[in-house]
């Protein structure tokens, strides 16, 4: 009966243990299930992302409804292209706009969106072309210095 | 002066000798040529000698370490008013070092001195060399059901260990700091990772395992025959052990960071 009892301990272990794996995965990273089905792909060119990185969020109206994929520097006019990961049943507007923006004053960087008016939306695939890049601080205060010594 | 050097020689020549007898001694307990055979219910008594009765420190360690994280998180992130973020602090330092590292330690602590004795008595007492006369490998029946509990089990305990701190900690910065028990839980999802923080971590413990088990398994089998070889032979496991952990983890660190 011993070694019942043995085998009992084991196996409620490796269940416990199992079990907190996927609190760790589910609860604690918040991995969610996503195939290449649920998403759609968008587009926007920014002329500074300044610190925007991979796996940023892209909120709309402060709720987060996807990620940015992947980005890249177009060569031939030097502006960043982003690739964003949409969930699907969003539909945005065609003449919605992106800008980079800041969580908080030292926060994390996101992709804000704000919807238009258009009654058409846009496709996967699709660029978003009304785009606002990140407020860099530096060159703010420099505009702000100038703008003082000039008066 | 020449003795000098002969004892610098003769001191690199043991360790030399001990890296070679280690190696050759690991790979005769993984069966290198001549295939894996450990019983599986003799790895089952192990993982329970072993995983199950190491369970009440790791769980307590672990949810203390994740209560004082959150105490020491919470009093540095007030004083930028992000006192939010203690939770995402909690959980990446939990997953990331002390998951692993902490229980590894603990795990040498526990295990591999109670191993390395086992073994080092089973030796004195002559019960090795009474398998190996019987025609019983004692590398199969003793020392490779061993080394697969230790490796099936500190990954384990390193996942319990992390959770519990992570609960641990949500315990006291939303009860007792007050922090919004909301924003607690989701600037943790939306900073941990799965493969990056959790799936590295897992990957951390899955190497001191080895690592430790192995170094517990050779101090014990390599032990003098007497009283006093058998403390030394743990004393060495826990020693070498945890320096073995904490290089270990820099190492992995680094290169999982990718800083190198």
């Amino acid at each position: 009966m011993h070694k019942r009892s043995l085998e009992l301990g084991v196996g409620a272990f490796v269940i416990m243990s199992i079990i907190a794996l996927l609190l760790l995965a589910l609860n604690v990273s918040g991995l969610r299930y996503q195939s290449d089905a649920d998403i759609y792909h968008l587009y926007a060119r920014f002329e500074n992302l300044s610190g925007l990185s991979e796996r940023a969020k892209v909120s709309l109206s402060g709720v987060t409804i996807g990620r940015v994929v992947e980005i890249k520097l177009d060569t031939q006019d030097y502006v960043a292209v982003v690739k964003m990961a949409i969930k699907k049943g969003i539909p945005l507007s065609l003449d919605t706009s992106a800008s980079v923006l800041t969580s908080g004053l030292l926060g994390e960087k996101y992709i804000g969106l704000s919807v238009g008016a258009d009654e058409e939306t846009l496709l996967s695939g699709d660029v978003i072309e009304d785009t606002q890049s990140a407020i860099v601080l530096e060159e703010l205060i420099g505009q702000f210095l100038f703008s003082r010594s000039s008066d | 002066m020449i003795n000098l050097v002969v004892t610098i020689g003769q001191r690199c020549m043991f360790v030399c000798q001990m890296i070679g007898r280690s190696g050759v001694f690991l790979s005769q307990i993984l069966g290198w040529g001549s295939g894996f055979k450990a019983p599986v219910s003799r790895v089952i008594k192990q993982v329970y000698q072993i995983g199950v009765l190491s369970l009440p420190i790791i769980l307590v360690s672990g949810v203390f370490v994740g209560m004082v994280l959150a105490l020491q998180g919470y009093s540095i992130l007030s004083s930028y008013g992000s006192q939010e973020a203690v939770g995402q602090m909690v959980a990446l330092s939990l997953l990331r070092e002390f998951g692993p590292v902490v229980s590894a330690l603990l795990f040498v602590g526990r295990a591999g001195s109670a191993l390395t004795a086992e073994i080092g008595l089973m030796k004195t007492t002559e019960q090795l060399s009474a398998m190996e006369i019987m025609g019983v490998d004692p590398l199969k029946r003793v020392f490779s059901p061993r080394l697969w509990a230790g490796v099936i089990s500190l990954p384990l305990l390193a996942a319990l260990f992390s959770l519990l701190g992570i609960y641990g900690g949500a315990f006291v910065a939303v009860n007792i700091l007050g922090v919004y028990e909301g924003s607690y839980w989701a600037n943790m999802q939306g900073s941990v990772l799965f493969y990056d923080d959790v799936i590295k971590g897992l990957i951390k413990a899955l190497v001191f395992a080895f690592v430790t088990t192995w170094i517990a398994l050779f101090h014990g089998w390599n032990a003098k025959p007497t009283s006093d070889g058998i403390s030394r032979a743990t004393t060495a496991t826990v020693v070498q052990g945890a320096l073995a952990v904490l290089g270990l983890d820099f190492i992995l660190t680094a290169v999982m960071l990718g800083g190198f």
